[in-house]
């Protein structure tokens, strides 16, 4: 079974006068430990295809099913609900809590999960370690790079253990060096421990790190390629 | 929980100085409002105060009718209220006194007078009488002496070992007249009384007004104000019909209406106080929900269920209130505490009123509780209110807009 199944995906937004065809008819399986890129230019599409895909928003037309479960037409506490326990998302930019630390940010999650206080400052540990944070688990955001904070992003996306990472262009904000950086972490995590990674991009570098590329236009697939 | 406390904590503290704005805003809402509770709920504590240890006493025992016709005919017979009197748990003293009117002459000098006659043993363990003798002595009981009101003594220039002479009307129309020594002067802190009033002991007043046995009121003090309902009601189902039971709320109506109605303007005054410092938290609660919105979607996105989010910026609006509702209620105390210590003294004008009215010429302060939780409960409700706006807001948010902004 894929981890992540579109079908017939339509999205329409009311636009200003004229209705905004967003997404125009995607279908795409996703297997577990794939490392796929969403490409296509500014407007076509990626980060309405992507909320639906996380249940952060309801498609006009179409289904999502995560690892079988059907996501869209869920009810609003049970998708915030879906999504704590199965995906992790990683946003462009001030993805964390200001006016928590590293450590707290990434705590946070597991206390939605409602884990015990030994495991979560186990797990925190661990996991910015992982993004090679170790050093600063008690900074806050503010002390921190772009770079540094989407690590932090990275650790907090892993924390709950999800079926796979969502990430709506997590590059955009970095310079060069910080998305060498955080491309290498999200590929180790990818062949190291096999988590899916779904992320959009516009970036030529970072594309071409993808082993699978899904270009869209328009809201619709144009081209499909595995490396 | 107490992640989201923290959470809420610091969130109120992002922006410190506007915080500290807003903080301070009820701070100084609460210390003027504190101020003023204080100073209106400590006149009226004189007043009241003034009144029940003076005069009234709590509770009052007449023959019926004596209140409305205050008149030496309306007394009721001591000796048979006596017997009837039941044990009351909660009453103190109970002490008889009888009231008439009287011309008191000395010389060329005449004036009219109150003669209340009294215990003086057991008048004094209420009112203090003896505290206030500044010349002369005390009466003894059963003295057949009288002393009298220090302004009265100045106006008919009466000193101790005087004679004093009374004319009256005694019981059933009986002339009365008397000589009685000055025993001593006392100083009254009510003006009005200071003026008139002349005590001798309930019996020496009884034979003056051919009114043995007789009293127009026995005054009752007792342990605890609040019991004062309670009291009376048993005090009246015991004595029936002949008697009139009367507490003093009852005996001093008009006081009690002009405190309500002060009481009611001093609320609307505190009102628009409050109006105007909720209107700042709210501005600054718009401002805060307005600049995270974005922050409100990434909280939902990683599965914050909304209610949650709901419930810490709910409480963080309420937290702002209480940072200046504390260290509010924290200044506020010492201050007032120091005027309770210190009250403030009137003069001029101002003075002169208080003074004509019976009271002394002060300002006093009050440290009752309810001004401090009062104002704790207001900002609470103002601040619940006000808390609805972001709730609202989260609760209307779309996900994937607010992530756009
Ligand atoms: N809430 C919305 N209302 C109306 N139009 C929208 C809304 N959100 C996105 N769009 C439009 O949908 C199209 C796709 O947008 P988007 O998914 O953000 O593309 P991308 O992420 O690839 O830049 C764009 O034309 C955009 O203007
Ligand atoms: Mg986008």
């Amino acid at each position: 079974m894929s981890i992540i199944e579109i079908k017939g995906l339509h999205k329409v937004y009311d636009g200003k006068s004229l209705p905004v065809y967003a997404v125009n008819g995607i279908d795409i399986k996703i297997e577990a430990g794939e490392f796929t890129a969403v490409v296509g230019p500014s407007g076509s599409g990626k980060t309405t295809l992507l909320n639906i895909v996380g249940g952060l928003d309801e498609p006009t037309e179409g289904e999502v099913f995560i690892d079988g479960v059907k996501i869209t037409g869920l009810s609003g506490k049970e998708k915030t609900d879906f999504r704590m326990k199965n995906i992790g998302f990683v946003f462009q930019a001030y993805n964390l809590i200001p006016v928590f630390t590293a450590k707290e940010n990434v705590e946070f999650i597991l206390h939605l999960q409602g884990k015990p206080k030994a495991e979560r400052e186990r797990r925190t540990k661990e996991l910015l370690e992982a993004v090679g944070l170790g050093d600063r688990m008690d900074s806050r955001p503010n002390k921190l790079s772009g770079g540094q904070q989407q690590r932090v992003a990275v650790a907090r996306a892993l924390a709950s253990k999800p079926k796979f990472i969502l990430a709506d262009e997590p590059t955009a904000n970095l310079d060069s060096k910080s998305t060498d950086n955080l491309l290498e972490i999200m590929e180790k995590l990818n062949r190291e421990e096999n988590i899916t990674f779904l992320f959009s991009t516009h970036d030529q570098r970072v594309v071409s790190k993808a082993r699978r590329v899904i270009t869209i236009q328009d809201g619709v697939v144009v081209s499909d390629i595995r490396k | 929980m107490k992640d989201y406390i923290k959470l809420a904590w610091r969130n109120i503290w992002r922006n410190k100085r506007r915080t500290l704005i807003c903080a301070a805003s009820i701070f100084f809402g609460v210390v003027l409002s504190s101020f003023m509770s204080s100073m209106q709920e400590g006149s009226y504590e004189m007043y009241i105060k003034t009144i029940v240890n003076f005069y009234s006493g709590y509770i009052q025992v007449h023959q019926k009718g004596y209140w409305d016709d205050k008149v030496i005919n309306n007394t009721l017979d001591y000796s048979s209220l006596k017997t009837q009197m039941p044990a009351i748990k909660g009453i103190t003293v109970s002490t008889p006194r009888l009231e008439n009117y009287a011309l008191a002459s000395l010389e060329d000098i005449t004036k009219g007078v109150m003669v209340i006659g009294i215990s003086p043993q057991k008048e004094d363990s209420i009112t203090n009488l003896s505290k206030r003798v500044s010349e002369g002595s005390y009466l003894a009981d059963g003295d057949a002496g009288v002393i009298l009101g220090s302004a009265l003594a100045k106006y008919m220039k009466v000193g101790v070992n005087d004679t004093l002479v009374l004319l009256s009307q005694g019981y059933h129309g009986v002339s009365a007249a008397g000589k009685y020594p000055v025993r001593g002067i006392i100083k009254q802190p009510s003006p009005d009384l200071d003026r008139r009033v002349v005590y001798m002991d309930v019996t020496t007043a009884q034979e003056l007004f051919s009114a043995q046995e007789r009293l127009t009121s026995l005054v009752i003090m007792v342990k605890d104000a609040d019991d004062v309902p309670r009291i009376k009601r048993e005090l009246a189902a015991k004595l029936g019909e002949e008697y009139e039971v009367m507490d003093w709320k009852e005996m001093n109506s008009m006081l009690i209406k002009q405190i309500d109605s002060d009481r009611a303007s001093g609320v609307i005054m505190k009102g628009i106080l409050y109006i105007i410092i909720a209107f700042g938290i709210f501005g600054t609660v718009m401002m805060m929900t307005a600049e995270r919105r974005k922050e409100f979607g990434v909280l939902v996105a990683v599965g914050m269920q909304k209610y949650k989010l709901e419930y810490v910026v709910a409480m963080e609006t309420v937290m702002l209130g209480f940072v200046g509702v504390i260290t509010g209620i924290a200044a506020s105390i010492p201050l007032l505490w120091y005027f309770m210590l210190h009250p403030i003294p009137l003069t001029g004008q101002a003075a002169e009123t208080v003074m004509l009215m019976g009271f002394e010429p002060i300002m006093p302060f009050s440290m009752i509780p309810p001004i401090f939780y009062y104002q704790a409960i207001t900002i609470f409700v103002f601040t619940l209110l006000i808390g609805i706006y972001p709730v609202l807001n989260i609760s209307r948010m779309k996900i994937s807009k607010a992530l756009r902004s």
